[in-house]
């Protein structure tokens, strides 16, 4: 690990220019181990009150600081928006649970084998040398919002949950904004190293939740173990349904893009009607045209097109099919 | 820089370079080799230990980050002639094979009953409000962050199954 100079934030109005942030640091050290990353100096953020879920209107207010397990077991989450206490649940271990905080899973980098390896080019490490992951392993990589520069995934289950949910972002810094989770991460384009909106000395101080929208809420994610692996893709659903038709429809997709993935013409297409495995098979149609597998991912198109129709037909009462 | 650890009910000052993590501190400046380094990346388990009651991995946890909070480490868990039930429990039902990721197994298992009696839900559980039942898979997947190279599950199973009724029959008593 490289030397960095280590301070302690005092408050969000405290933040040393030019240091990285850190907080449960899960991943931080891993990549600081490994010399993927070595910022010069760290600002440690953990003493900070920021660690409170509360009221915001009819929604809920989390603070960046709390810990992902503590957000997975609150009553309100647990009752209101099992959705994302199902999707914190599948990802990582109870340890690392402990430790990661709502903050910095938003933040947290890909897991693409060729960004952790130094000796490979990439372009999200070193601008412009190059994407070694295109023409090599590529199992968790994209299908949708590639570029010839990256075809890098996201790695985190608990955005795609807030995806679906309309949660939003709210940044600190010197023009405090609230910025939708949608707009808060990026598509690699030709700058695969910028990942999120926040600029130097801004601080994620909280994400916020909508009110409720109640529905069958379901988080499947299909991965290489049972436990304690990375989605190769995922689908959070949120699905009302009013006298047998589908009233509401949200659907957030991990694993397959540089972002927590949406569709809004899924959504319209599913509002309205009965379900059905053809009306399904449209959606996912619709959501996979633009699909483009890179060899050894291929398989994630009919992976999704699968996990699209088990989770729609779980969510609107349809049996589980044979 | 200069930092304080309150370990095992002990307070301890310490000189250490900031890249130090908890566990290089543990091992190196304590002498407490009980935790151990397994794939130094929070895949294992094996350098779990105990913060503020809730389990962690020790070598993702930076030593200056932690001062003031209260760190357990299998050696704070009990002795060898106070065993903790877990301990006794890993004794009684073989639970490991070379023993090296056992104190971190045990670490995590002893944070893992405080998740359950708080009545945290898992991925493993069929609802997130209704009371579950510590089966096999309860077990399997709360402890998916502790590797064992020996395989030696099917007894850490039981040894953790075994101590969990135990604590209950406590609690009951």
């Amino acid at each position: 690990m490289k030397e960095f100079a280590f301070h302690r934030a005092a408050s969000v109005a405290d933040l040393p220019s030019g240091a990285t942030i850190i907080a449960g640091g899960t991943n931080l050290l891993d990549l600081m181990k490994l010399e993927v990353m070595a910022p010069e100096a760290l600002v440690d953020i953990t003493r900070l009150d920021l660690d409170r879920i509360e009221p915001d209107g009819d929604g809920l207010r989390i603070g960046a600081l709390v810990r992902n397990s503590d957000l997975a077991a609150h009553p309100t989450i647990r009752r209101h928006y099992p959705v994302l206490s199902r999707a914190l649940l599948a990802g990582a271990s109870g340890q690392l649970r402990n430790m990661a905080t709502t903050g910095g899973n938003l933040m947290q980098r890909t897991r693409c084998p060729y960004f952790y390896d130094r000796r490979m080019p990439c372009n999200k490490r070193e601008p412009g040398a190059g994407c070694s992951a295109i023409g090599g392993v590529t199992r968790n990589h994209a299908i949708l919002g590639a570029s010839e520069h990256c075809i890098a995934t996201y790695p985190g289950d608990m955005a795609v949950a807030l995806r679906a949910l309309d949660a939003v972002v709210e940044i600190d810094g010197p023009s405090p904004r609230r910025v939708p989770l949608a707009d808060f991460h990026l598509l690699p384009g030709d700058t695969p190293h910028v990942e999120t909106v926040l600029q130097p000395g801004e601080i994620i101080t909280a994400v916020i939740l909508p009110a409720p929208v109640g529905g069958q809420q379901r988080y499947r994610k299909v991965r290489d173990r049972a436990s304690y692996a990375f989605a190769l893709v995922s689908v959070a659903a949120i699905i009302g349904m009013d006298g047998g038709r589908i009233s509401h429809a949200a659907l957030a997709f991990g694993g397959v893009a540089h972002k927590p993935w949406r569709n809004p013409e899924i959504e319209k297409l599913l509002t309205g009607q009965e379900p059905s495995d053809a009306l399904f098979a449209e959606a996912a149609e619709i959501l996979l045209q633009p699909a483009q597998g890179h060899g050894e991912n291929q398989f994630k198109i009919p992976l999704l097109r699968r996990t699209l129709n088990a989770t729609l037909r779980d969510t609107t009462g349809m049996e589980a099919q044979a | 820089m200069q930092i304080t650890l309150h370990l095992n009910g002990t307070s301890h000052h310490l000189d250490v370079d900031p890249r130090t993590t908890l566990l290089d501190a543990l091992r190196h400046h304590l002498g407490l080799t009980g935790t151990k380094k397994g794939c130094d990346h929070g895949q294992c388990g094996a350098c779990t230990v105990l913060m503020d009651g809730r389990r962690i991995n020790s070598c993702l946890t930076l030593a200056c980050m932690v001062e003031d909070r209260d760190i357990t480490t299998i050696e704070g868990l009990g002795t060898p002639g106070n065993l903790s039930p877990l301990q006794q429990q890993f004794l009684d039902h073989d639970g490991y094979q070379c023993g090296y990721c056992t104190p971190g197994q045990i670490c995590s298992a002893t944070g893992m009953l405080e998740e359950i009696a708080a009545g945290w839900p898992s991925h493993a559980s069929d609802s997130l409000d209704a009371p579950f039942d510590l089966t096999h898979a309860e077990i399997a997947e709360r402890m998916s962050g502790n590797l064992c190279r020996c395989a030696a599950y099917s007894n850490i199973v039981a040894a953790i199954r075994q101590a969990a009724q135990e604590t209950r029959h406590e609690d009951a008593a």
